[in-house]
């Protein structure tokens, strides 16, 4: 993976300064030359894409917080006039709210490309687990914004959320209590709830923006999985990143942002709850409390589970298994592409992922129940038993000798059978 | 290979027909980024003020607010309009009226400064015309300055009993907001 | 493509093991079939119909608005383009006209004291707070109106392996229109109760509303609805103008929305398609 940066300063002000300062040598070298996979599919431009989402939060972000006031009395009267006075307002609240959903269904989209391809497998186990801190950072920091516009399921959404962890009473009783006051800065969600809420809102974002440098360095140093889950062996296994990746990123970037901006113009509010569209009373609870549905899977795991401390576990569990995965899959090959039988398993995950989702936003009640029982089952025992099961008694299909033998029907030559199946890049 | 691989034609058309409707569609987003920071439409609504004026006796001045803005009203003794309409246009440092509802070349005159057959009345924007101060002279205790109208603190500005700059560093006349008088005691501000 | 086909069959996998699964249905909370309606600002290319904007307007000022108050809603937003557009003249009249005032203050005597609206006022119901209206109301709150369409919606009622083909049908036609859908069924839904339905007392029964017990009497029937200004009118007229015109109080940007939608889709549509032709510009240099 070594690769110098062919950067050559074109002045003699751009030379002076390289020779203090070498940052347009860093990203030239990191972001024009970088030796890229040549066989990379759509798929890999959800990376680009969710550092577009990052960045289009934080604008828009900033912009509704000039608008924004973070107090129990004013937050949905300050949300209302953003959307009906402020010039543009309905347009940068829209893309802000949709964004938050966009930007989970990249990465979505992006986790389950890597564990599909093995992206997690050694030398990329930094990597993925940073990944996952950005999932969970991700999450805390949707879940206070939601809680901003301090509507009815803003608030209850809160109360239900923060209240998970008065479980902790279950192990040692006080503590749970003492934790959720000290969430909620009182006995109960209130302002001053909302106000330390606004301010880590605006703060995490930022946390993941280092968290994503980190992310994007640790690729860097690794360099990038692809569909055949090979190591870039020779130079023609590599194109660089510009103008290759960089103009397929562009196309995979555009085409999310038509999805984006449907949803911006004319589904605004699909994603959301009608209850979020009446303002925040402490004393009635919505007839139905379902989370955005990005959290639906968790919380349906969480609703599986007839103990209190044991669906809080199981919930987190749920993402720290993750961190586990790289240790789990105990398979030599990295991409499902040649694990004939993993690859069942794995769409059987996705499935369980998906029926999670679904279940999480129907009452807790007969048939909803068994079955998110037996989704949440099979989502621990693909990490626990399957990636390790699978991996040590599965035959592999053969892989190809290199990544430009599975594209380039000249490239190494007498390609084994198996790469014959290999997709084209398009 | 290698040089296949180096050696892209980078000025496709098609290539270049992308990279410009990118950039044009940047540009055009950028727009309600910015005119988000512009006065809002509730605060445009409220551009107009009615103010009742009978409570303000002769030689008393009271503050209104117009756009988040102070608007001095005082209601002149005739001395000090008579003070007011002596004064030599040659003397004044801002030979323009400033009155929104006249032209920028209008002379400061005393009568270009109110309403005719109304100048006991005269209505200003309380602004220092130097660096947004609010100018002293409105409480009978004040300072009203060297020529007995207003007294900037800040950095010593004096107004006349017209609210004509006339020592200091101010540059401009204090300004005559858009109004009219609605009935024979209320007036309407912008 | 493989991946492609992997999903499409998976999904279907889904589906039909889903459907083997078919289980005991849960119970849903009493809520009813809501029947969709046409709308003229419905779907992608739905705009708002100036002239059913003024005659819902009418039946909130003729009916609603002598519980229901519209405090999101100001005077002015009755003139402004995308919505009723009752000229400026009439809207201050109108203001200046509502029966209920703004309580402003403190004046010189650090008295708050009442005032007519001006245009910039919120449009006010006639309580000042909830307490005052349900001391009024028998004990139910009115609710204001100005998100009502917003903040209901319909519940999908049909089996549950098609709730996943009506949710992407509902994504690709744009439907959003839950919320007037509802007032709409809640307008008309009035009847007698069911011989074995025990109603409260002062309670209406009403076969949209959630659990059928509602504290409103009906304010529109088949026999007495209000009349427009041409004679004409008709209880489910009325129940579709106001929905219409609650549903652009509650979404007063949708005609700029979906107009500057259409102009952004175009745009992102184009350049897709250049930089994917761009793409495989680039691309076809190298043998991949």
């Amino acid at each position: 993976m070594e690769h110098t940066s062919s950067y050559e300063p074109k002045s003699s002000f751009a030379k002076w300064w390289d020779d203090r300062l070498p940052v347009a040598r860093l990203m030239h070298g990191q972001f024009v030359d970088f030796p890229t996979p040549r066989n990379l599919n759509y798929l890999w431009t959800f990376g680009g894409i969710l550092t577009f989402c990052l960045a289009a939060q934080i604008v828009t972000g900033i912009v509704l917080a000039m608008h924004y006031q973070p107090s129990a009395h004013e937050a949905f009267n300050s949300v209302e006039a953003i959307r009906r006075d402020v010039n543009y307002g309905w347009m940068i609240r829209n893309f802000h709210a949709v964004g938050a959903s966009m930007f989970f269904i990249a990465v979505y989209i992006h986790i389950f490309r890597g564990l599909y391809y093995g992206s997690y497998k050694a030398p990329r186990e930094v990597l993925w687990i940073i990944g996952v801190i950005i999932f969970l950072v991700m999450m805390a920091t949707a879940f206070m914004g939601y809680a901003l516009p301090w509507g009815q399921m803003s608030f209850w959404g809160v109360t239900v959320i923060t209240n998970l962890f008065s479980s902790l009473n279950e192990i040692i009783p006080g503590v749970g209590t003492a934790v959720v006051e000290w969430l909620w800065g009182g006995y109960s969600v209130s302002g001053t709830t909302l106000n330390r809420f606004f301010s880590l809102h605006y703060l995490l974002p930022f946390v993941l923006a280092g968290l994503v440098i980190l992310h994007i360095w640790a690729l860097h140093v690794a360099g990038q999985n692809n569909p055949t889950g090979l190591d870039i062996k020779t130079k023609a296994d590599a194109v660089p990143m510009y103008p290759y990746a960089v103009a397929k990123d562009a196309v995979g970037m555009f085409a999310f942002l038509l999805l984006f901006a449907w949803f911006v113009f004319f589904l605004p509010d699909y994603l959301g709850h009608a209850d979020n569209y009446i303002e925040a009373n402490p004393l009635v609870t919505p007839p139905h409390i379902v989370p955005e549905w990005y959290f639906l899977p968790f919380y349906a795991i969480l609703r599986a589970i007839p103990s209190k401390l044991g669906g809080v576990t199981a919930m987190f569990a749920a993402i720290a298994v993750l961190v586990f995965v790289p240790w789990l899959d105990t398979s030599r090959v990295r991409s499902a592409k040649y694990r004939p039988l993993y690859k069942w398993f794995f769409w059987l995950l996705v499935i369980s992922c998906l029926g999670l989702g679904y279940l999480g936003a129907k009452p807790p009640e007969g048939a909803y129940v068994i079955w998110s029982r037996i989704f949440t089952v099979y989502y621990f025992v693909h990490f626990l038993l399957v990636m390790p099961i699978i991996g040590l008694i599965e035959t592999p299909k053969p892989l190809p000798k290199s990544i430009s033998a599975s594209v380039l029907p000249s490239g190494g030559g007498g390609a084994p059978h198996g790469a014959a199946a290999a997709p084209e890049t398009r | 290979m290698a040089s296949e691989v180096e050696d892209p034609d980078r000025r496709d058309f098609l290539v270049i027909a992308g990279n410009a409707f990118v950039a044009v569609g940047a540009a055009a987003t950028l727009w309600p980024f910015v005119a988000q920071m512009n006065p809002d439409a509730g605060a445009q609504a409220l551009a107009s003020v009615e103010i009742d004026l009978s409570p303000v006796k002769e030689g008393q001045a009271i503050t209104a607010m117009w756009r988040g803005k102070p608007i001095i009203i005082r209601n002149r003794t005739p001395d000090e309009i008579k003070a007011a309409e002596a004064v030599p246009l040659a003397d004044l440092p801002d030979q323009s009226a400033r009155n929104d509802l006249l032209p920028e070349s209008t002379p400061a005159t005393d009568q270009n400064r109110v309403k005719e057959g109304k100048d006991n009345w005269l209505i200003m924007v309380g602004i220092c015309t130097h660096l947004g101060c609010i100018p002293k002279g409105q409480a009978m205790g004040d300072t009203k300055g060297d020529f007995g109208g207003w007294f900037c603190p800040c950095h010593g500005s004096h107004y006349d009993t017209s609210g004509r700059i006339r020592k200091g560093p101010a540059p401009r006349n204090l300004e005559v907001p858009p109004y009219e008088f609605v009935s024979d005691t209320k007036i309407k501000i912008g | 493509m493989r991946l492609m086909k992997n999903a499409s069959l998976a999904t279907l996998a889904f589906m039909i093991g889903a459907a083997l699964a078919s289980s005991g249905q849960a119970a849903d909370g009493g809520h009813a079939h809501i029947e969709r309606q046409t709308w003229s600002f419905g779907g992608f290319t739905g705009q708002y119909d100036q002239a059913q904007l003024q005659r819902g307007f009418q039946i909130y000022k003729d009916s609603c608005a002598f519980c229901h108050g519209l405090k999101r809603v100001r005077f002015r937003n009755l003139a402004e383009p995308g919505g009723p557009q009752f000229p400026e003249d009439a809207v201050k009249a109108l203001a200046q006209s509502w029966p209920n005032k703004v309580t402003d203050g403190p004046d010189d005597q650090g008295k708050m004291f009442e005032r007519e609206p001006k245009p910039f006022d919120p449009i006010l119901g006639p309580y000042k707070n909830d307490n005052e209206a349900r001391a009024s109301q028998n004990g139910a709150l009115p609710p204001d109106l100005s998100l009502i369409a917003k903040a209901r919606n319909v519940e999908y009622t049909g089996t549950w392996w098609a709730h996943p083909f009506s949710m992407l049908r509902d994504i690709a036609t744009s439907y959003q229109e839950g919320g007037p859908d509802y007032i709409y069924a809640l307008l008309t839904g009035y009847e007698e109760p069911p011989a074995d339905f025990t109603l409260a007392e002062g309670m209406q029964y009403n076969k949209a509303f959630p659990g059928h017990q509602i504290a409103m009497p009906p304010p529109i029937a088949k026999d007495s609805f209000i009349k427009y200004q041409d004679g004409s009118g008709s209880m489910e007229q009325n129940a579709r103008d106001i929905a219409a015109f609650l549903a652009w109080a509650g979404d007063p940007s949708l005609n700029t929305r979906k107009a500057t939608g259409w102009l952004v889709m175009l745009y992102l549509l184009v350049t897709t398609l250049l930089l994917y032709a761009g793409k495989r510009v680039i691309w076809s240099k190298i043998p991949h």
